[in-house]
């Protein structure tokens, strides 16, 4: 029988079914951070137990580690307990961490892929909901609760019902000034933000095939904003390349064997699924938010929808958002003054989003009144980028290269969004009081961030590429 | 876990749609290492004016004196976006032992019935006919017969819930104790794997 590349994987890690009920679903890779972590361990000590199988989990601390300074103590004093609390945890269940002051230290969906602990058809779940990011390499991979943070560490298993399966297929070839981001922010405006709900999506089509590693995990890393349980990509030789040689990547005949393994993960040709959606690349323009969830965005050229001309799912929550966001209705988006930028967050924080950046800028500077925080997404991005210079050209430009970390994507630490203030942001959620109460923020590309962040107003960066 | 059977109970309304967890507990108050004291921080930002934190909101249903209850009732797509358990912990320390609405996140619906809190997922009309309730109309929630009902108009829809959730919330056991239970099945699977 016919089978898509998510039966394949799911089949090989049921270790049995309950009878009208969910099935017992191995883990391979279970990643995990100091701030969904703490109430799973002492769930653990309560019942005496210990963590299973602790070689299958790896810890950082990415969520509220600051930004800058990070060789001196956490200043925020609940921030630095939750940071001790994972250091202790991990010590006391031998769990390998990568936490401050390490250099393989990052957010956690940036680290795996990597250090090449993220491979093709594992299961690999996180409690983060961005776990999807790892799909992009042909797993499932999915976010869950603590309570599941606390089964996956009894028993390496969880308890999962199969979910339905989605195609989104995008074909063609995408328009100077159109990135992976643009993609997944068109996808979202066009079947909302709750469009995938229930349903694992895989992303399929030449525009994707066509893509770099990277700029695939961004496209998975928001298939959860469309409520998916997770997104995947079938691996290729784009794939490999991209693993090989990493630090835990199978080496010699176990590489060969491997890579033989992932070959057979894809979607065969009349494999059954649930929805297929189709998306044309050529129609894509480089995207930005106008609302309080990710599926509420635009092309840059073009207005703000209204009550009349919006989707069904957002028109009853429009006028409210546009209040939170002091936009109008039928406005243009173009021209829009903003008061930060911030390129960061799993989703755009890899070397490739920084070099994208650093391209751009080159010799130009930041408008005044603008403040623009770059912050890697790990140490090894750090480390790459001032090995090629890119952190001198974010100097000259006036940009702040920070350490790395979670940072404004989700606000957790010092770096907020003040009230009223305007964020054009690379993260991927623009929900009401993310990157602080009262923060207004836009969703973008890290190349239209660029050039929002010279011009310090929303841009059609077509206008200033040559 | 808390077992659940039967909730009759008023109802708190709040009346918005994709209500994400962002909303429900704001990422500055995660960072408690125990799964208590979240409630205080239930829709905080809505509670309170994001410029003036000891002022309250009067117009947010969480301060209006006359909406009291165990259940909450809200607007489609509740609970969408990040996976922090902590939204299903602040809405159980809050007291509320049931939410209602026309659909809920996947990640969200798993946390709250590991909690013990029932997600009762009912038609976008009878949603909309529980908010044109008075503010002394009780609902009753009957998790055996899978029922809700509007006491006062005597309006039932019958709710979805997978048939083994059912019977770990009835009888308060939480899916830890049924995977431990199958340890020997699932080492048994490992070696067959390699
Ligand atoms: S960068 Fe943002 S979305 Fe990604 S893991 Fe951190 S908080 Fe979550």
């Amino acid at each position: 029988m016919a089978k898509s590349l998510f039966e394949k994987i799911w089949e090989k890690h049921v270790v049995k079914t309950i009878d009208d009920g969910p099935s017992v679903l191995y883990i391979d890779k279970h990643f995990i951070h100091e701030v969904t972590s703490p109430q799973a361990f002492t769930g653990l000590n309560k019942r005496g137990i210990r963590v299973f199988r602790p070689q299958q989990v790896v810890a950082t601390a990415d969520h509220n580690v600051p930004t800058l300074n990070q060789h001196l103590p956490i200043k925020e004093e609940l921030s630095r307990l939750q940071v001790e609390a994972l250091i202790k945890n991990c010590a006391e269940h031998g769990i390998e961490l990568y936490g401050l002051g390490h250099p393989f230290q990052g957010i956690v969906h940036v680290i795996g892929p990597e250090l090449g602990i993220t491979q093709p058809g594992m299961t690999i779940v996180c409690g983060d909901s961005h776990t999807s990011t790892h799909g992009a390499f042909g797993s499932i991979a999915f976010g869950i609760g603590t309570s599941e943070v606390e089964m996956v560490f009894a028993s390496q298993c969880l308890l999962q019902s199969k979910p339905k399966l989605m195609r989104i297929n995008v074909e063609g070839v995408l328009n100077k000034g159109v990135v992976s981001k643009d993609i997944v922010l068109y996808i979202l405006s066009k079947i909302s933000a709750s469009g995938a709900t229930g349903y694992a999506v895989e992303f399929a089509g030449s525009a994707i095939r066509s893509l770099s590693m990277e700029a695939r995990m961004t496209i998975c890393n928001m298939s959860i904003e469309m409520g998916a349980r997770c997104g995947m990509i079938a691996p290729d030789e784009t794939t490999f390349a991209y693993i090989k040689g990493r630090k835990f990547a199978p080496q010699g005949a176990e590489w060969d064997k491997k890579v033989a393994e992932w070959k057979q993960l894809f979607s065969d040709a009349d494999a059954p699924f649930d929805q297929e959606v189709f998306i044309n690349a050529a129609a894509i323009e480089p995207m930005i938010t106008y609302g309080t969830n990710p599926g509420m965005g635009i092309g840059v050229s073009e207005t703000i929808p209204t009550t009349e001309t919006i989707n069904d799912t957002d028109r009853s929550g429009l006028a409210k958002s546009l209040a939170y966001m002091g936009l109008e209705q039928g406005a243009a988006i173009k021209g829009q003054k903003i008061d930060y930028v911030f390129i960061g967050s799993c989703t755009n924080s890899r070397i490739e989003d920084l070099r994208m950046v650093a391209s751009f800028v080159k010799g130009k500077k930041k408008a005044d009144g603008v403040e623009v925080w770059i912050v890697p997404g790990s140490k090894q991005v750090e480390a790459q980028a001032i090995q090629e210079g890119i952190d001198k050209i974010f100097e000259e430009a006036g940009f702040q290269l920070r350490q790395p970390g979670c940072s404004a994507c989700l606000g957790m630490n010092e770096d907020k969004i003040p009230a009223g203030k305007y964020c054009i942001s690379t993260s991927n959620r623009n929900f009401e009081g993310r990157q602080g109460a009262g923060a207004r923020t836009l969703l973008a590309s890290p190349l239209t961030a660029a050039a929002a962040a010279v011009t310090g107003v929303i841009t059609d960066v077509r206008e200033l590429l040559n | 876990m808390k077992a659940l059977t039967t909730i009759q109970s008023r109802f708190v309304p709040v009346n918005i749609e994709n209500i994400d967890t962002d909303q429900i507990i704001p990422a500055r108050f995660l960072k408690a290492t125990t799964r208590e004291g979240f409630g205080e921080n239930l829709f905080r930002d809505w509670r309170y004016y994001n410029d003036d934190e000891s002022k309250t909101r009067a117009d947010f249903p969480l301060n209006m004196s006359q909406f009291d209850g165990e259940i909450l009732v809200a607007g489609k797509n509740f609970g969408c976006g990040s996976s922090r358990e902590h939204a299903a912990w602040a809405i159980l320390d809050y007291g509320f032992r049931v939410v209602v609405s026309s659909f809920f996140a996947d990640i969200f619906r798993n946390n709250a019935l590991n909690n013990g809190v029932l997600p009762v997922q009912v038609s976008d009309e009878f949603l909309q006919r529980i908010f044109l309730q008075d503010n002394n109309t009780e609902l009753t929630v009957d998790l055996e017969q899978q029922t809700i009902r509007i006491n006062s108009t005597g309006e039932q829809e019958h709710f979805d819930i997978n048939s083994y959730k059912k019977t770990c919330l009835l009888n308060g056991y939480d899916d830890i104790d049924f995977l431990l239970s199958n340890k020997a099945d699932i080492e048994t699977f490992e070696k067959q794997r390699v």
